[in-house]
């Protein structure tokens, strides 16, 4: 055990950031295949119309990250994935 | 090191089947999964579980668990027996969903070694480490002005030696100002260290504010009931209000009544647009405590007779 004190400064991921495919790949470590089929399932909503003009804001990456992780762990196929991150979200919205 | 009763942990009893270890997994894992979960401590949980898990679906780690653990009791001081030695075979690993970490010292112990150095002793294959995700709980005013925030993760590290160990990371976090909560800050490279070369996983912090005294934020918004006199409220006043920025002066109309809000514009948290201060009315009485305060309320209800309850039928 041993303490460390590291300084760092990262970058909010705030409403008005938007990712291309690539870079939502690159963040979430997720492979564009992954990515594609998540649009076809209805988990995540880019803006655009395209592969190549999709944008994703932070709500899509967080969105991505839980359900690789619900996948991942408790295997849970992407129809139900979209359904538990709107249940979820619903939840948050119902305690605010 | 302590024992780790990985039966217990899974609810299970030692002659569980395999189906029903994975049954028991699934169950457990639904339940604890912190993405889902609004159990206390579900992260901590979770990790317990998936470890669990990972030798008990495992035939050959499962029987040499069952060998060195027969006798022991949870939590029991620990010491693997002197000639142990876990053999993997030949490509074997984790099939675990968070390689590279976050498995106790009691199972580094008996199947650490395997997987990270390999035959050989070097590593056999290149992983990069996982992401981390942390909430971080920080005051309005920290968010109000930016700050600096000490924050401690439990994260393994791996040593000289490439063994992972346990460690307590203290983490100097720049809160920039304005950042609200629900939002997400994204530490490149501080998450779960890679393995056999491979680059570190992200951490990202999710920003939960403190329970105020008498703040409550919702998005940059910020509200605030504020206790007024009766008079204050019948007649009007300017009167000090507190604001993350300073208690500023505030104009309460004649005639207001409880409940009625108040905008004080851009005095909410910083932000392109910063955002606003309501301020709701609370009417406070003085109670009657002297003749004097007895006989003024007295004058009251009969200079203003009033019945709040009308609408209500009564």
């Amino acid at each position: 055990m041993k303490n460390e004190i590291v300084v760092i400064s990262g970058i909010v991921l705030d409403e008005s950031m938007r990712f291309s495919l690539v870079e939502l790949c690159d963040f979430a470590k997720a492979s564009p295949d992954q990515v594609i089929e998540m649009v076809e399932e209805g988990v995540l909503e880019p803006e655009g119309t395209s592969v190549y003009t999709w944008r994703f804001d932070t709500h899509a990456l967080k969105r991505l990250q839980i359900a690789m992780r619900l996948e991942q762990d408790l295997g849970v196929n992407l129809p139900g994935s979209a359904l538990v991150l709107d249940l979820l979200e619903e939840m948050e919205r119902l305690k605010r | 090191m302590e024992y780790k009763d990985y039966y217990k942990i899974m609810g299970l009893s030692r002659d569980a089947t395999p189906e029903e270890i994975k049954r028991a997994y699934r169950k457990l894992a639904r339940k604890y999964h912190p993405d889902v979960s609004k159990e206390a401590n579900a992260e901590a949980k979770f990790k317990e579980l998936g470890e669990a898990y990972e030798v008990l679906k495992d035939p050959k780690k499962k029987a040499a668990y069952d060998q060195v653990g027969r006798g022991w009791q949870e939590g029991q001081p620990f010491t693997p027996p002197p000639d142990w030695g876990f053999d993997f075979g030949v490509d074997q690993g984790f099939t675990g969903t968070q390689p590279g970490g976050g498995f106790s010292d009691f199972f580094e112990a008996l199947f650490g070694g395997g997987f990270r150095r390999g035959r050989g002793g070097a590593y056999d294959r290149q992983m990069q480490g996982s992401d981390q995700q942390a909430k971080i709980q920080i005051d309005l005013e920290d968010a109000y002005r930016g700050a600096d925030s000490l924050i401690s993760l439990n994260m393994p590290q791996a040593d000289s030696q490439g063994h992972l160990v346990s460690n307590v990371r203290t983490l100097n976090v720049k809160i920039p100002k304005g950042i609200k909560a629900g939002q997400r800050i994204r530490l490149a490279g501080q998450g779960m260290p890679g393995v056999g070369g491979g680059g570190n996983g992200d951490l990202y912090l999710e920003i939960e504010f403190k329970p105020h005294r008498y703040f409550r934020a919702e998005g940059r918004d910020i509200h605030l009931e504020l206790p007024v006199t009766p008079w204050e409220a019948a007649l009007g006043a300017t009167v000090p209000v507190p604001t993350l920025g300073g208690a500023v002066e505030v104009k309460i109309p004649p005639g207001s009544q409880a409940g009625k809000q108040l905008r004080l514009k851009g005095r909410g948290l910083p932000g392109t647009p910063a955002g606003d201060q309501y301020v709701a009315l609370k009417i406070v009485a003085p109670s009657a405590r002297t003749d004097e305060a007895k006989a003024l309320y007295e004058k009251m209800a009969k200079v203003m007779p009033m019945n709040p309850r009308a609408a209500m039928g009564v």
